[in-house]
């Protein structure tokens, strides 16, 4: 697997993935967007509950799984200060009107990223893709979502770079991960290159 | 926006505190001690500081502050290796509802920012 993106004459950008790599890709967005959850939509187009859903509040406190607190982190503190009272109050507040849309937006990405591959996989076999300026964005955020979830699960650290996660034995049950994610790099680095010539 | 009034105040830096109409007045306290996260003091400008992780590559994340600040690509990529090897960078300054939109900006690109008020 050597997935790389080319930049295209008059913007967007292009890789060639095969089958298996369409299929790895698709999965991987799949357990993102059910990672993510569904979005805060009322079920029916009832009058009351869109509106209650234009002014739903989001969460106060930080997701429990780690990759979703890796996702929508604190928004005051980090690592160098100590929460106080006033400082867990600020980032709650934060979260109630920033995380649904963070989700939002995590989920199109992740939705876009399907529905390229799903429109691939007809033509059979392995293909090209060809992504639009707008679409490499949201693949962009999509790839990077999806290797901040990876790396989180592995509990990469700076140390791993290319280093003790490549040299796992075959029989470890974290290999296939650690293939995909550095397979997902190699992407998201030259999708960067692509975009920033 | 920043304050309007009918006095000219010879101070420059008061920024208007949110949702709160913000006269400029003579600001006379003594120095505060180092309360780690006191009450906001308008005058006092927020920063939005992205941390360092180990997953996020360095080009995505110098590709972010072009994109999202406009930075030159030599200023995203020297924040960038700011967060790399001091583990964090100040990004932008500003109001508080400023900070706030950019830490929320970053979230979204997937970077781990927070805001604080710029004590120095």
């Amino acid at each position: 697997m050597t997935g790389r993106f080319e930049p295209l004459p008059g913007g967007g950008a292009a890789a060639p993935l095969d089958e298996a790599e369409i299929s790895i890709l698709r999965s991987l967005a799949v357990q993102l967007l059910e990672l993510i959850g569904p979005g805060e939509e009322p079920a029916g187009s009832d009058e009351d509950a869109m509106l209650a859903a234009l002014f739903a509040e989001g969460p106060s406190e930080p997701p429990s799984d780690p990759v979703l607190a890796r996702f929508f982190p604190d928004a005051y503190g980090g690592p160098d200060l100590v929460p106080d009272d006033d400082v867990r109050a600020a980032s709650a507040e934060f979260r109630r009107y920033t995380e649904n849309d963070l989700r939002d937006r995590k989920r199109s990405d992740a939705l876009a990223l399907v529905h390229a591959l799903n429109a691939l996989s007809a033509e059979g076999g392995g293909a090209v893709l060809r992504l639009k300026p707008d679409e490499c964005r949201q693949w962009l955020g999509a790839l990077n979502d999806l290797r901040l979830a990876i790396g989180t699960r592995l509990e990469v650290t700076d140390e791993d770079d290319g280093g003790e996660l490549l040299r796992l034995p075959d029989s470890d049950p974290r290999k296939p991960m650690v293939l995909a994610y550095f397979w997902l790099g190699g992407l998201q680095e030259t999708l960067v290159e692509a975009l920033t010539g | 926006m920043g304050p309007v009034s009918a006095h000219p105040s010879p101070i420059s830096t008061l920024r208007p505190h949110r949702g709160t109409l913000s006269v400029p007045v003579e600001i006379e306290r003594p120095e505060t001690s180092e309360a780690p996260f006191a009450v906001p003091e308008p005058d006092v400008p927020w920063v939005t500081i992205v941390h360092n992780d180990p997953v996020n590559l360095m080009s995505y994340v110098s590709y972010v502050f072009q994109t999202y600040f406009g930075y030159s690509k030599d200023k995203a990529h020297r924040l960038m290796l700011d967060v790399h090897h001091k583990g964090r960078a100040v990004v932008s300054s500003g109001t508080r509802e400023e900070m706030e939109r950019d830490v929320q900006a970053m979230h979204g690109y997937g970077l781990w920012a927070t805001l604080q008020q710029d004590r120095g």
